[in-house]
């Protein structure tokens, strides 16, 4: 075979000659070879101290969390632990922050209670109080106060007190498990689980993303191989709850499941009940993907291999400052962007008088019956609407939606509101459930559309979880009511 | 390549501690590439760690890694209990290599960069700590993006050292150069035709000898790499220890061990980076040797190749030619070099210098 000149189509038929010569796998001799040489070099330079023979030691930890009887208790319980740590740990700073931003009195009573402290009365007032003093001291007109205070500010201020905490706490421990090195192990667990539903064993890890952030599991899904595993782990990622729905999850479970305990365990017992919604969600995940590799998105499982790097001794301080800083900071702007207009408009269409009453009054009764339909109503439901851009304002939606103009009362107790319009523990178990398998938020709808490039799939992505949402509310909701009148005949 | 010594074992009946070798790999196409590359090649041994507590995964202990695979693929690897003393696995399969023996040795600057601000791209492994040295020297000038008709993340950002910027890109994590996943492409060709001045490959000091597979096929694209050992303190936790001069001089490329959160280290790897980029120090990389039909085939593709495009490195692509299954390169020799990865011309949108904010 002469060489030297030669045109490009010569050069390939040259090597297309050469690989019939050769025959069999040209890809297996050359990585044969180069791994043989790595040996060699290998054996030369790195050394072991050989104590005990490390050839099979694995750490007490991958012991636990694959083990046969402990391995999936071991995992829920660290979910629980978390989100006890998150209850926990936001507690005192939603009181401080309540405090200071809104409620009567300022800081006085969070400083009796909690620092034992009383404050001189110059000072126990809130930002709220300053701010209507000070609107009032210009002259301002009826309107405009309440549109910027009871509005804008006061959303701000409710996702600020009541939302902030535990996001802020939240991410920053799932971060730091993140950190650790327990993904893929949560993988190695849960592969035959999602083989079975027809996924691949990387959903789970992708599904484990979306407990952060929904839009970041999404993301993650390309890490799967398979279009179809693919699709599918992103069509299901929005059944596990992002960082802005655990607050509301907790806050139902705190003042709905949980009351009536004692203090001490009436974290542990929300804790418990955010867990169970939590493992729901995952059944919800299950349930969908089989569904949608039975109909629409059918095909064979693929084949993985997974790594499952060492565990790694995560820089604590580092991964708490800056995502408790990132997530506070992103926490705050969301509150900006998305809080402070939906405040403001409840509070507008509050004032817009329509016949008797007032707009807002007027819109939640048109959605009320749907509402009370799935153990829900319809403010709550509006709430759902306002939230689509982002699903931690619900809550304070609907605060502010069962406070009228200028009430102030109720700020310091929730589950009183609540309760006057007319929330159970049915409705709270309805609300918790209509949030871990409710449509996604507009970040994570567009991320899908940007990963999937498909307007039909984005929104089966929207559609697909509302109706689900909608069936479980309808048949928890109707049993639900079943149930309470029986108990009523006793 | 089969080993005689096949009794019928296979993979997923290997107990909990127990070791074998493996004896050959069955399946086909990319998972199977993928199995060799991760280290599960005729000759080396295996041995099963951890199970999954359904029993459907088995995670096996490979080159120092550890790699899950459900039972069904393990049972596709036979494996053989002893390797046969009298079977010449090198003589068969190469693997000497010709050393060119001694340090890196400065050269005379070869001054023919194409790129005004010099580029310097990230290569290794998944999980070996890539991110955290590609924070280390980009700070928050960082840059994210997709990798062109891929929906792959691409990591930019710019560096600066005694006064000179560079350009580090990121390139996605890889076990190899020789498959056909989005992330070795775009890692392949992004080596080959934006032709980064130095590519820094972060090895994993816990497992080296898995991440030497990337290293040499590196190393046989482009002389100006940089070995970065990094996870050197994991490594030393668990009692391991490597001699990086007698890397550099077994290599023929300058080698840095690094904790990368340590900026010390870090500071070593940017001074090489610098001295190889900027051309002052030109590494001279091992070969390493393959098959003798294959070494034959190599030498005669390479030579006209030398002709067709002399700026590439004409062993690798007469491998890729020889091999078949690589439709990019056949193209680059038909038609020319791909458009679309050549240096990127949006700069990277840094949050701090005054340049970026001009």
């Amino acid at each position: 075979m002469a060489s030297g000149d030669g045109t490009p189509e010569q050069l390939l038929e040259k090597a297309d000659r050469w690989r019939e010569v050769i025959g069999g796998s040209v890809h297996d001799s050359v990585t044969a070879s180069i791994y043989t040489t790595a040996s060699q070099v290998a054996s030369e330079v790195v050394t072991t101290e050989s104590d005990a023979d490390k050839s099979s030691a694995v750490s007490w930890l991958d012991r636990l969390v694959t083990s046969r009887l402990l391995g999936v208790p071991f995992m829920v319980a660290l979910l629980a632990a978390v989100l006890w740590l998150t209850i926990v740990g936001a507690n005192i700073p939603s009181g401080f922050l309540a405090g200071l931003l809104m409620e009567e009195g300022g800081l006085a009573s969070w400083c009796h209670e909690v620092l034992g402290v009383t404050l001189p009365a110059s000072v126990s007032v809130s930002l709220l109080e300053l701010l209507r003093q000070a609107f009032t001291a210009l002259h301002s007109p009826w309107w405009l106060t309440g549109f910027l205070v009871d509005g804008v500010y006061l959303g701000l201020a409710w996702v600020v007190s009541v939302m902030l905490p535990p996001m802020a706490i939240f991410f920053p421990l799932f971060t730091l498990l993140e950190d650790l090195g327990l993904l893929p192990r949560l993988a190695f667990n849960m592969d035959r689980y999602f083989r079975r539903v027809g996924g691949s064993g990387k959903q789970a890890l992708t599904m484990a993303m979306g407990f952060g952030c929904n839009a970041a599991g999404v993301v993650a899904c390309r890490i799967i191989r398979s279009p179809r595993e693919k699709l599918i782990a992103i069509l299901t990622n929005n059944f596990v709850p992002c960082n802005g729905r655990w607050p509301t999850l907790i806050m139902a479970a705190s003042l709905f499941v949980a009351a009536g305990y004692s203090a001490v365990s009436m974290a542990l017992v929300s804790a418990v009940a955010v867990t169970v919604v939590a493992l729901i969600g995952i059944l919800a995940t299950g349930l969908v993907s089989l569904l949608l590799s039975k109909t629409l998105v059918k095909g064979v499982p693929s084949s993985f291999a997974l790594e499952l790097p060492p565990y790694r001794r995560p820089q604590i301080l580092r991964v708490l400052y800056t995502s408790f800083i990132d997530r506070t900071l992103s926490v705050l702007w969301r509150a900006v962007v998305c809080a402070a207009p939906a405040g403001g408009l409840i509070w507008l269409l509050h004032a817009i008088p329509v016949g008797q009453g007032n707009l807002f009054d007027t819109i939640a009764a048109i959605l009320d019956p749907v509402g009370r339909a799935i153990g829900l109503d319809g403010i709550i439901l509006l709430a759902f609407i306002f939230a689509i851009p982002a699903n931690e304002i619900v809550i304070p939606t609907v605060i502010m939606g069962y406070m009228s103009l200028g009430h102030m009362a109720e700020i310091d107790n929730p589950a009183l509101l609540f309760r006057e319009n007319g929330w159970t523990i049915l409705t709270a178990v309805c609300l918790m459930l209509f949030s871990v398998l409710h449509y996604p938020c507009t970040t994570t709808s567009w991320t899908i559309w940007a990963e999937t490039r498909s307007v039909k799939w984005t929104l089966l992505a929207n559609l697909l979880p509302l109706v689900l949402a909608m069936a479980v509310c309808f048949m928890v909701a109707q049993a639900g009511f079943r149930f309470e009148s029986v108990l009523d005949m006793f | 390549m089969k080993c005689p010594n096949t009794s019928g074992m296979t993979l997923d009946k290997l107990s909990l501690g127990e070791s074998a070798y493996v004896a050959s790999v069955g399946l086909d196409g990319t998972f199977r590439h993928r199995l060799l590359d991760l280290g599960f090649v005729p000759g080396s041994q295996v041995t099963a760690v951890l199970r999954s507590p359904d029993g459907g995964l088995i995670s096996y202990r490979a080159k120092g890694a550890d790699i899950a695979l459900r039972r069904a693929d393990a049972a596709q690897v036979r494996i053989a209990t002893a390797l046969r003393r009298q079977e010449q696995w090198s003589a068969r399969q190469g693997g000497s290599t010709k050393r060119p023996g001694g340090r890196p040795s400065s050269v005379e600057v070869d001054a023919s960069s194409p790129h005004e601000v010099p580029v310097v791209a990230l290569a290794g492994n998944p999980n070996t700590g890539k991110s955290t040295v590609f924070n280390a020297l980009t700070g928050l000038r960082q840059h994210v993006g997709n990798w062109p008709g891929k929906t792959v993340a691409r990591l930019e950002g710019s560096w600066s050292y005694q006064g000179r910027g560079f350009r580090i890109v990121d390139l996605p994590g890889t076990y190899s150069l020789l498959s056909d996943s989005p992330e070795e492409e775009i890692a392949r060709d992004f080596i080959l035709s934006a032709e980064p001045d130095c590519v820094v490959v972060v090895a994993d000091a816990t497992c080296l000898e898995r991440n030497l597979n990337l290293a040499f096929q590196i190393m046989e694209i482009t002389p100006h790499v940089v070995l970065c050992v990094n996870l050197i303190d994991q490594a030393r936790a668990k009692g391991i220890r490597v001699d990086a001069g007698r890397l550099e001089e077994l290599l023929g490329v300058p080698v840095v061990t690094t904790c990368a959160r340590q900026r010390r280290d870090v500071a070593r790897l940017g001074e090489w980076i610098d001295r190889v980029a900027c051309r002052r120090v030109v590494p001279q990389p091992v070969r390493v040797r393959y098959e003798d039909h294959l070494e034959q085939a190599l030498k005669d593709v390479a030579d006209d190749l030398d002709h067709l495009l002399p700026r590439v490195s004409s062993r690798w692509m007469a491998l890729r030619l020889i091999d078949g299954m690589d439709a990019g390169v056949r193209q680059w020799v038909s038609v020319g070099k791909p458009k679309d990865l050549r240096a990127p011309s949006d700069r990277p949108r840094c949050r701090s210098c005054a340049a970026c904010r001009a």
